[in-house]
């Protein structure tokens, strides 16, 4: 996990290690409560990068992974008294069985490149007017939570620090799973898939296999970000977690901080979260004026950071090895 | 229920016309640039504050505005495409789609800043009369635009197969390096579709403003359903998205009648997948090389 | 008659009081009085800019009429300085914005437009111990949680829906009940649907029974469809719940299709309520009645605001009046503790027995947050105006009901 690839990268990691740390001793609770934001949405933003980034697979509906999360939780929760670790657990399974399911319809028909991107944003709006209109997810009026902070309920509202570490740990964990599938037997088929598909099937990989795989993994983190959004929150709709902004939050993140890589999702999330914050500030008293900024910023950051954050540092003090991108 | 299906379907055919007229400008774009344009929803919330404010400062009618509006937006697009999608996505086509959703957020809220959130409307009395057809109360401004499309489809289908300008462009859609080897200058041959495509939608808000709202957010309202019609009707077809448009509507008429307006939003989305799925090259368009 | 002038003098008077006391203390220990700050939080941006800004403005008129009245008296005339933060249309986001209200030193805040972001935002302010005076929050869920910093001074959906539906009780007895049948049309936001829920059971109590029931998405592009099913309905009246350019879609929509309806009777129905609509489509804007948060046209505070929203170019909407009102019994709380201390502001606030707001409301009382004494407002456009109809005391005109046939 703590290969870089130069010293650049290294201080880049340390870099956001450093703010992580540095969180718990700000007396500003502003920095937590956005901090908490930004690790929220991480872990879908890792979820994405699992298939979009490794996998080449870029998906332009993650959110119907999230929503699907958040949603399965709440309605066990809400509708069926379920507890609430069950059905925390039951999310993230929720996610993944609906990226495999959304996956193996995609795949078996050969979609790819912006077809997949289409398909995906398609099955995110068929779920979101699906919650929308059921009963059982609480049709139009969303899900509520009842309020009741412990540790059986998995809500921690009213203890700032341990949210944060709590949020801390599942991002930690998530990219540690990341690390692993990325050096793994299967991280290596994946990759081989994202560069030459045809080549990887030659070679004998289950190439359909491999994808599907993917899909479930990713929807599995997905279906936990939005786990983890419902229990922070303790109310969803349709348009808060089956929304496009969920979509374009997941991808925006690693294509900022570096697709493919363990660290980018995380530190382009956290970045872009730090630009949008830092846009609102300047622009204080024009809100509307602070999204142009984040805006302006994004474009020249496409353009100039092609491989993302993470790219620009692996050139930076560039160690006597090969490897280019590693973390 | 069932007296109700034929004037739902032609009301259908007429909602469908627009999203059409909507598709065609990103059809082209879609089928020539090979780029999925988030911004294209932006495009038409701009057209239609373009004719909105022609209309409120000096009373130009929405139907005479698209002699201003329409070349007005064939430059902007050329230029958003020249001098900033093409040289700020480096080439990649994730970057492209993400260059145009940064565009169409920079378009959102500069519109939110300087125009507000107010809903505005033209008063055009004559668009909200009705045409009787076959028992049905159509609104006159969109069996006016369901002409339109059919018309422009056809317009824009005459210019790709009879003229000079639309086959270098066909030439660039179906091979690119080729293209440039027999000297087509790709830059501008690229923004010159994004021009055309942007015209397009510009045209399709002066035509849908008469019985329609402006806000900074009108776009979102579109989008999806323009995607939609794209894909369905196979990408960078002119008469597919002619085509899918019209079906889509008389969808989302049929699927809102039998299933509430709520869920029968599906039909559109369904429609979608399956297309998708079963016929990735769309109702009328080529298999994909 | 002469109630009503009298009463209209006695405020003319302690009107002029106020500014006198204003002009009566020095400029020099006014300018040294550090102002007393009050946050706003409303979605500026997003989906809901349009409400979110709307209740800025409200808060702004407010903020500047109680400032140039002398600001808070009990606190050496200290004035009243608006932190206006972003919600962005998402929860998370008007969340983490109480944090930065919080650490701006406000000593409570109103907000937020949409029960979702208010919901998220008073329970990250019940961490702070930091009152939240809701402007906007139907949902009934902002009061059940039972979290001690929540103050909703408007009515909910459960009130609303009781009250509106009991006017429509009395509209149709005294018309010789005429009304039998209603179809329901309602956006499938959280709004819609649980005022939607409501008024199917309830409806039928008054003996008119419900032949349609048609959810449409926000935004809807379309309405020519549900105007033809209301038609084929046969429903003597419509009872719509959306928001502005749905409703106003619709209501094109029902004159195309000739649906020949004894009255429409919205429920927080967004346009009937807006007098842009009444003044873009005042022809098919006629007659129309809602029942909706609406302030007491009456009073010198509100033709003040009425003034100053038109010479900012800004239109009246329930939002600028709820707004304006919030920040109102906020500058009441503190007048009456005397300190912008976050603790003795929710004392005060619970506390409140305040009815100089410009809300129809009579004194304020807060039970469980929720302000027992408040109460929606029904209104009928006539001519180019919104004018009163229910409650009888506040009313501006006799209302019309069912309208008269369309030749």
């Amino acid at each position: 996990m703590m290969r870089f690839a130069s010293l650049g990268q290294a201080a880049l990691v340390a870099l956001v290690v450093v703010y992580l740390l540095a969180v718990y001793l700000l007396p500003s609770q502003v920095w937590m409560g956005f901090t908490i934001n930004a690790l929220a949405m991480s872990i879908v933003a890792l979820s994405w990068n699992i298939t979009g980034g490794f996998g080449g697979m870029a998906s332009f509906g993650h959110a119907a992974m999230y929503g699907t999360g958040a949603y399965a939780s709440a309605v066990l929760q809400v509708q069926f008294g379920v507890n609430a670790w069950v059905a925390f657990a039951a999310g993230i399974a929720a996610g993944a069985l609906m990226g495999a399911f959304i996956g193996a319809l995609a795949f078996r028909y050969g979609v790819k490149g912006s077809y997949f991107a289409l398909v995906t944003l398609a099955f995110a709006e068929v779920l979101r007017i699906c919650a929308s209109a059921f009963e059982i997810t609480g049709a139009g009026r969303g899900l509520q939570l009842t309020l009741q902070p412990g540790v059986a309920t998995l809500q921690f509202n009213n203890d700032r620090v341990l949210t944060y570490t709590l949020l801390l740990g599942i991002v930690a964990l998530v990219m540690a799973l990341t690390a692993w599938l990325k050096y793994s037997r299967f991280g290596a088929y994946l990759v081989a898939v994202r560069e030459n598909e045809d080549a990887a099937r030659a070679l004998g990989i289950d190439t359909y296999r491999v994808k599907v795989t993917a899909m479930a993994i990713s929807g599995a983190f997905g279906g936990l970000a939005g786990a983890v959004y419902l229990q922070l929150w303790l109310f969803i709709d349709s348009s808060v977690v089956y929304g496009v902004s969920i979509s374009v939050t997941a991808l925006i993140g690693p294509i900022i901080g570096g697709a493919g890589t363990v660290w980018g999702p995380l530190v382009g999330t956290l970045g872009l979260h730090l630009l949008g914050e830092g846009a609102k500030t300047a622009l204080h008293g024009a809100p509307g004026l602070n999204f142009v900024l984040y805006a302006l910023v994004l474009i020249a950051a496409l353009r100039f950071l092609p491989q993302g954050l993470m790219g620009l540092a692996a050139r930076i003090g560039v160690l006597g090895r090969k490897g280019g991108d590693d973390a | 229920m069932s007296s109700l299906i034929l004037p739902a379907v032609l009301n259908g055919l007429t909602m469908g016309a627009v999203y059409a007229l909507i598709a065609l400008g990103l059809t082209l774009i879609y089928g020539v640039l090979h780029i999925i344009n988030f911004a294209h929803g932006s495009l038409l919330m701009l057209g239609l504050y373009a004719a909105y404010f022609l209309f409120h400062f000096w009373g130009i009618d929405p139907y005479l505005a698209i002699v201003i509006v329409v070349p007005a937006f064939f430059a902007l697009g050329y230029v958003l495409q020249r001098g900033i999608i093409a040289p700020m996505s480096a080439g990649s086509e994730q970057n492209v789609l993400l260059v145009t959703l940064a565009l169409s957020l920079v378009i959102d809220n500069l519109a939110l800043y300087f125009w507000t959130s107010n809903t505005r409307t033209a008063d055009i009395a004559y668009a909200y009369d009705t045409v009787e057809v076959l028992g049905a109360y159509l609104t006159l401004g969109r069996v006016i635009a369901f002409f339109a499309a059919l018309l422009v489809a056809g317009l824009m289908w005459l210019f790709m197969t009879r003229t000079r300008t639309g086959a270098a462009i066909r030439a660039v859609a179906i091979e690119k390096r080729g293209a440039e080897i027999v000297g087509i200058d790709v830059g501008h041959t690229y923004a010159l579709c994004f021009g055309i495509g942007t015209a397009c939608v510009a045209l399709a808000a002066c035509l849908l403003l008469p019985t329609f709202y402006v806000t900074p957010q009108v776009g979102y309202t579109f989008v999806l359903v323009a995607f939609t019609t794209v894909v369905m009707g196979g990408m960078g077809s002119l008469p597919g998205a002619l085509v899918a448009g019209l079906l889509l509507g008389v969808i989302e008429a049929l699927g809102g009648l039998f299933l509430g307006e709520s869920l029968g939003q599906l039909g559109i989305f369904v429609a979608f997948i399956l297309t998708l799925l079963f016929r990735p090259a769309g109702l009328l368009g080529r298999r994909p090389t | 008659m002469t109630h009503h002038i009298n009463r209209r003098g006695l405020l003319k008077a302690s009107g002029a009081m106020a500014l006198l006391s204003g002009l009566a203390s020095p400029a020099i220990l006014r300018a040294q009085t550090p102002a007393i700050k009050v946050g706003v939080l409303e979605p500026l941006t997003g989906n809901l800019a349009y409400n979110g800004n709307q209740c800025a403005a409200g808060a702004r008129f407010a903020a500047e009429a109680i400032n140039a009245a002398g600001g808070i008296k009990s606190m050496g005339g200290a004035p009243i300085e608006l932190v206006i933060v972003d919600a962005e249309s998402r929860p998370e986001v008007a969340a983490a914005a109480v944090d930065t209200l919080a650490e701006a030193g406000v000593c409570a805040f109103t907000g937020a437009s949409a029960s979702a972001l208010g919901l998220a935002s008073s329970q990250a302010a019940a961490k702070y111990d930091l009152a939240q005076v809701f402007s906007v929050g139907t949902a009934e869920a902002i009061v059940e949680r039972g979290l001690p910093n929540v103050f909703r001074f408007t009515p909910g959906v459960t009130k609303i829906t009781a009250v509106a539906l009991e006017n429509l009780g009395l509209l149709n007895e005294a018309a010789g009940k005429p009304v039998k049948t209603a179809a329901i049309v309602h956006e499938d936001g959280p709004f819609g649907s649980q005022l939607a829920g409501i008024v199917e059971t309830e409806l039928p109590k008054l003996g008119i029974e419900i032949v349609e029931k048609i959810a449409h998405p926000t935004p809807h592009r379309d309405f020519n469809n549900i105007a033809l099913r209301v038609k084929a309905s046969k429903a003597d009246i419509l009872i719509p719940t959306n928001y502005i350019n749905e409703y106003t879609l619709m209501t094109r929509a029902l004159q195309q299709q000739r649906v020949e309806l004894m009255a429409i009777y919205s429920i927080l129905g967004g346009a009937a309520s807006n007098i842009k609509f009444v003044r873009e489509n005042n022809d098919i804007a006629q007659y129309v009645i809602d029942c909706n948060h609406w302030y007491d046209p009456n009073k010198e505070a509100s033709k003040a605001l009425a003034a100053s929203a038109a010479g900012a170019g800004i239109d009246m909407t329930y939002d600028v009046m709820v707004a304006y009102a919030t920040i109102q019994v906020i500058a009441d709380a503190l007048e009456r503790s005397g300190s912008a201390d976050r603790k003795a502001m929710i004392e005060a606030l619970a506390a409140s027995d305040y009815d100089g707001s410009i809300m129809p409301y009579g004194p304020t009382k807060f039970v469980n947050g929720d302000n027992v004494n408040s109460r929606p407002v029904n209104l009928q456009v006539r001519g180019d105006k919104i004018e009163v109809i229910f409650p009888k005391e506040y009313a501006t005109i006799e209302p019309v009901f069912p309208r008269p046939a369309q030749g």
